[in-house]
């Protein structure tokens, strides 16, 4: 299993910010994500060997957090918020718009790969609200018109 | 990145160095930067303790602890290592300012947890950031960075012969991650399953060591203490609710926005004032105080003190500062619906009231929502939330259940105009879903 430098200078430094090793694996877990696309069997066999834990455990453990997928998601993951400030301002709506132009539902993919789309919960975005995520970008004041141009701005890359 | 409003009834404490490039630690330093550490430095840290504690200042995560009441639970003498522990998980609905602290002044939230280590003893500080805000954490190691860089953290900090460590941690998505207990498990790389209290995390926290957890917003707020003193910040509220808040302003209003405000301010005009009051001049119907956990008022019940004590008065709590008003056009039973889809979908599943609760709660709002309601369920609703109280171990249960019960309790019409096969009156026709009876 092969990280990139960067990876791996980030994570002989995080070894070095706990008294346990354990500690660095929620971080470790989505770092590794961000690389491979996602949680893979062969992620999750290099991941616990190097921390001394079980393979079970990895899996336990991205069991219980929404952003660690063991699946392979689309290139651009479109998380819409559809929680009660979202809710008020037409985040549904905007989840319904994105499920029919992507033609995919809730942890659907394109046949193609370029996008996966998420109902997610509250994102910190209230205040801005519609908002969205786009992998790790935030968009917000969305509306249906806004949000087809963030979409084809991320179809052309 | 998210936009930065204003308005003239705001006193700007913590958000003072919003919009200033205070990211910039030089920046930082022209603007009052790490001079509250220096002069923690000098002091006893038990009249840094007393300091905060006479400030007035409470938690800003949801509970409202004195905050100086909290360190001073820490033992001074430890076989294990102390530390502070930064909350930045931030994803109660409704909230969204801890966002705006680690976006635009990094360095306070670094300053208070140097400055709550020096006040307790502690000698290492964890600053844990919400994995969806992943710029913000790139933007906190770099001012970690910048700090050791400067000698302001690491050993011998500011030639003062003391030590102190602080590193970054970010999350992976998960609210029950914000609760103190489940925040520790997660650190230490676990899943957030919370632990059973006592003991407390002040003296038994992170790898067993005594811990101290604060909100980013509440330890940004230190060190403008240190430099403006008790008594300036403890005026600023009403008494034994001293200082600002960040109140995140959202939903039907016409300016919406993240508004720092004293302590105490009035709800009715932060509605209508610094809000702008409801968009399309429509009427209002009930409010959010404090994050989705939090009982909702009706229009009748805002000319209220928001302060930690008046907001009790009033039956409800100041909780994150997520205030979330909902106009005349909105069904409050989707409301009560979709604010339990939320607590179901995140409760950790240890405790049964919780986990099942929150399930059997979803699925009867549901199908009520869908006119698949009949008229007991509208009590049954209540009584299961009822049931949740206090009989969880954590208080994810009760914040399932308090808004809920106050829905139901303050909006009971409105669950009868959907009973038995009428469609929702808030839908448009054809909009709601076709009714699962046992959905
Ligand atoms: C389910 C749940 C979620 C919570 N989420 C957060 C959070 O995201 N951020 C936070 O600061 N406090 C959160 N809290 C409150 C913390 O448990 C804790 O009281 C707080 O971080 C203490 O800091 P304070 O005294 O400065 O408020 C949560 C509590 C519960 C029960
Ligand atoms: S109340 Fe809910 S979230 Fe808290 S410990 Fe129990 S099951 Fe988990
Ligand atoms: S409710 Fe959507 S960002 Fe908070």
């Amino acid at each position: 299993m092969k990280f990139s430098d960067q990876f791996e200078a980030r994570f002989s430094d995080m070894l070095t910010h706990y008294p346990t090793k354990r500690s660095v694996l929620v971080p470790t877990l989505l770092y590794a994500q961000d690389e491979v696309g996602y949680l893979s069997p062969d992620v999750i066999h290099e991941i616990a060997q190097r921390l001394d834990l079980t393979e079970l455990e990895v899996s336990n453990v991205i069991s219980y957090y929404s952003m660690l997928t063991t699946k392979p998601r689309g290139k651009f993951n479109v998380q819409v918020c559809t929680n009660i400030a979202c809710m008020l301002r037409g985040g549904e709506e905007l989840l319904d718009h994105c499920k029919t132009k992507l033609g995919i539902g809730h942890k659907g993919t394109t046949p193609d790969g370029t996008f996966s789309l998420e109902e997610v919960e509250c994102i910190g975005a209230c205040s801005w609200a519609p908002a969205a995520q786009v992998n790790y970008d935030f968009h917000e004041n969305l509306t249906v018109e806004k949000m087809d141009k963030v979409l084809d701005e991320y179809r052309k890359n | 990145m998210a936009d930065l409003v204003s308005h003239p009834d705001e006193v700007k404490v913590v958000s003072k160095r919003f919009g200033k490039s205070a990211t910039n630690i030089d920046r930082y330093l022209e603007l009052d930067g790490y001079k509250a550490v220096q002069k923690a430095l000098g002091m006893q840290p038990d009249a840094i303790v007393n300091l905060v504690k006479d400030s007035g200042l409470r938690g800003r995560g949801g509970a409202g602890f004195n905050t100086g009441m909290k360190w001073s639970f820490v033992p001074k003498q430890s076989p294990k290592p102390k530390y502070i522990l930064c909350n930045g998980d931030e994803s109660e609905p409704g909230t969204c300012k801890d966002r705006l602290i680690f976006e635009h002044d990094p360095h306070s939230v670094i300053e208070g947890v140097v400055i709550a280590g020096i006040a307790t003893g502690s000698h290492a500080g964890y600053i844990y950031i919400r994995g969806e805000y992943r710029y913000l954490l790139e933007i906190m190691q770099k001012a970690i960075k910048d700090a050791y860089a400067r000698g302001f953290l690491g050993k011998n900090i500011f030639g003062s012969g003391y030590d102190f460590e602080v590193y970054w941690h970010g999350g992976a998505g998960a609210y029950e991650v914000g609760e103190e207990s489940a925040l520790m498990e997660s650190l230490e790389g676990k899943r957030g399953i919370p632990r059973i209290r006592p003991p407390f995390p002040a003296v038994v926290g992170l790898w067993g060591g005594p811990t101290v957890i604060n909100n980013a917003e509440t330890l940004a707020s230190v060190p403008h203490i240190l430099l403006g003193g008790a008594e300036w910040f403890a005026k600023l509220g009403p008494p034994k609710n001293g200082g600002t808040r960040l109140f995140c302003l959202s939903g039907h209003l016409n300016r919406p926005g993240v508004y720092e405000l004293p302590m105490g301010y009035n709800l009715k005009k932060m509605i209508y004032e610094v809000g702008g009051g409801i968009s399309g001049g429509r009427k209002l119907k009930a409010v959010v105080p404090g994050g989705s956990s939090c009982p909702v008022l009706t229009a009748d019940e805002i000319d209220v003190s928001m302060d930690f004590d008046s907001m009790m008065k009033a039956g409800t709590m100041l909780g994150s500062g997520g205030v979330v008003v909902v106009d005349e056009t909105t069904c409050m039973v989707n409301f009560a619906l979709r604010i339990m889809k939320f607590y179901q979908h995140e409760s950790c599943g240890w405790c049964i009231p919780c986990r099942e609760g929150t399930d059997w709660l979803k699925k009867t709002l549901t199908r009520f929502h869908h006119g698949g309601g009949v008229k007991k369920d509208i009590d049954n609703i209540q009584y299961l939330s009822e049931n949740m109280l206090g009989r969880t171990f954590c208080p994810l249960g009760d914040a399932a259940a308090m808004p809920t019960i106050s829905i139901v309790k303050k909006f009971r019409k409105e669950f009868e105009d959907h009973l038995e096969g009428k469609p929702c009156p808030f839908e448009k026709a054809g909009v709601t879903e076709p009714a699962a009876v046992l959905a």
